[in-house]
């Protein structure tokens, strides 16, 4: 073959052989197949460990329980008993991390939060309408709602 | 340049047979390898959405934003909530104002008054990722930065993740989108930090009415297994061939 043809094909060569060899430092050993598909399951494999490893921030009402008894006694026996504590106060996890870095928990008293479960839509037939309703704009308008009731038991009312 | 036909014929061989040869046939498995990969099998995670129980408080979306560090006030979010209304003379509306973060307070949607008798059904259907066993968004990563786990969870490596948005594009459901502050895809992973240690994800456990439930399939005592077996369940967009796994008790026809 002819010079001008040779010269340019080891150039091209010798790329090549240079990505293979930057691929030899750049990718992590852990990186493959690792199932038995290549399609899905290529991939870098200490990944799935960073993801479990991710912060957890809600912790939970078993959490809650070991310190605030009472509270959570109380609103075990009335109809909020399966609206979970962080719902309302934030989460307790990392970067509040309550009790040791952060004393209190941003609680949330805004009426809107009511709102998102006792505005009345008016549907027919659906789980909402079932729930104990009120028309924004006709109860205690500009009022917390927790001003008068009790969110850990709704039934009682304030002290 | 000389070439005999033996010579030919060899090479066009021997070149083919290089090609079709998988190099993962030469990928043995170490004893703890293979051991590992059984043990994981144990465990398929699927979701199961009860929609009847649904009342649209988005409480879920807060929870799921919050654990997972998604930027509150961004219109992105892992998990939404829709509201469908279908009136009397048979139009279907439908509307998530930021993903139902804040609820559904009032009864108009997309600027539209509706008068309650005009209402012929409402009902609220929470959207997640689905963990597909066919991950369309998978198939289509030319880095290798999201891939299916052991147990079903499609995740996305976010340090390997070059942010070409391919797989945001190839989601029949919708569900990635670009984190903003970590400028690669994202998407919902049934909170895998916290089912892989026992606990449930923050939308199941922000859900005051049970309308969203985990379930390990390979688990036949499993309550919510028992429910996706034995009971009519449906899930979403089936003829895409993706397999979804997140299914839904009640979904209706308008549902898209």
């Amino acid at each position: 073959m002819k010079r001008h043809v040779l010269h340019p094909l080891w150039v091209a060569i010798g790329l090549v052989g240079l990505i293979f060899l930057a691929r030899l430092f750049v990718v992590p050993d852990d990186f493959g197949v690792h199932g038995d598909s290549f399609t899905y399951n290529y991939h870098r494999l200490s990944n799935v460990q960073e993801w479990r490893d991710f912060p957890v921030k809600y912790q939970g009402r078993d959490s809650c329980v070991e310190c605030h008894e009472d509270n959570v006694r109380t609103q075990r026996r009335g109809p909020h008993k399966r609206i979970q504590c962080e719902n309302c106060h934030g989460p307790s996890g990392p970067s509040g991390n309550h009790p040791d870095e952060e004393e209190y928990l941003p609680l949330n008293k805004e009426r809107a939060l009511c709102m998102r479960c006792h505005a009345s839509l008016e549907y027919p037939d659906a789980a909402r309408s079932d729930l104990p309703s009120i028309h924004d704009r006709r109860h205690k308008r500009r009022r917390e709602c927790v001003e008068c009731h009790n969110p850990h038991d709704p039934r009682e009312d304030v002290e | 340049m000389s070439c005999s036909r033996r010579d030919f014929l060899k090479d066009a061989v021997s070149g083919a047979a290089a090609t079709v040869l998988p190099l993962s046939a030469f990928v043995f498995l170490t004893t703890d390898e293979a051991k590992a990969a059984i043990a994981e099998a144990k465990v398929r995670w699927a979701f199961l959405v009860d929609t009847t129980k649904c009342v649209g408080c988005g409480l879920c979306v807060t929870a799921c934003k919050n654990e997972n560090e998604i930027p509150y006030d961004a219109p992105v979010t892992r998990t939404w909530v829709e509201r469908y209304v279908v009136t009397t003379d048979g139009r279907t509306l439908a509307d998530s104002p930021d993903g139902g973060r804040d609820g559904f307070t009032t009864g108009t949607i997309r600027d539209e008054e509706i008068d309650p008798e005009n209402v012929a059904k409402a009902f609220f259907v929470p959207k997640l990722c689905n963990q597909c066993d066919n991950p369309a968004c998978v198939q289509v990563c030319p880095v290798g930065a999201t891939y299916q786990t052991h147990d079903g969870v499609v995740l996305i490596d976010r340090e390997w993740c070059i942010g070409c948005g391919y797989c945001i594009m190839a989601c029949p459901y919708g569900v990635r989108f670009f984190h903003p502050e970590h400028k690669v895809a994202d998407k919902c992973n049934f909170c895998y930090h916290r089912i892989t240690k026992g606990m449930q994800p923050a939308c199941v456990d922000s859900c005051a009415f049970g309308a969203r439930r985990i379930a390990n399939l390979r688990d036949p005592d499993d309550p919510v297994t028992q429910i996706i077996t034995t009971e009519r369940v449906a899930v979403l967009k089936d003829e895409y061939g993706t397999k979804p796994h997140v299914f839904y008790i009640g979904l209706d026809a308008s549902v898209r």
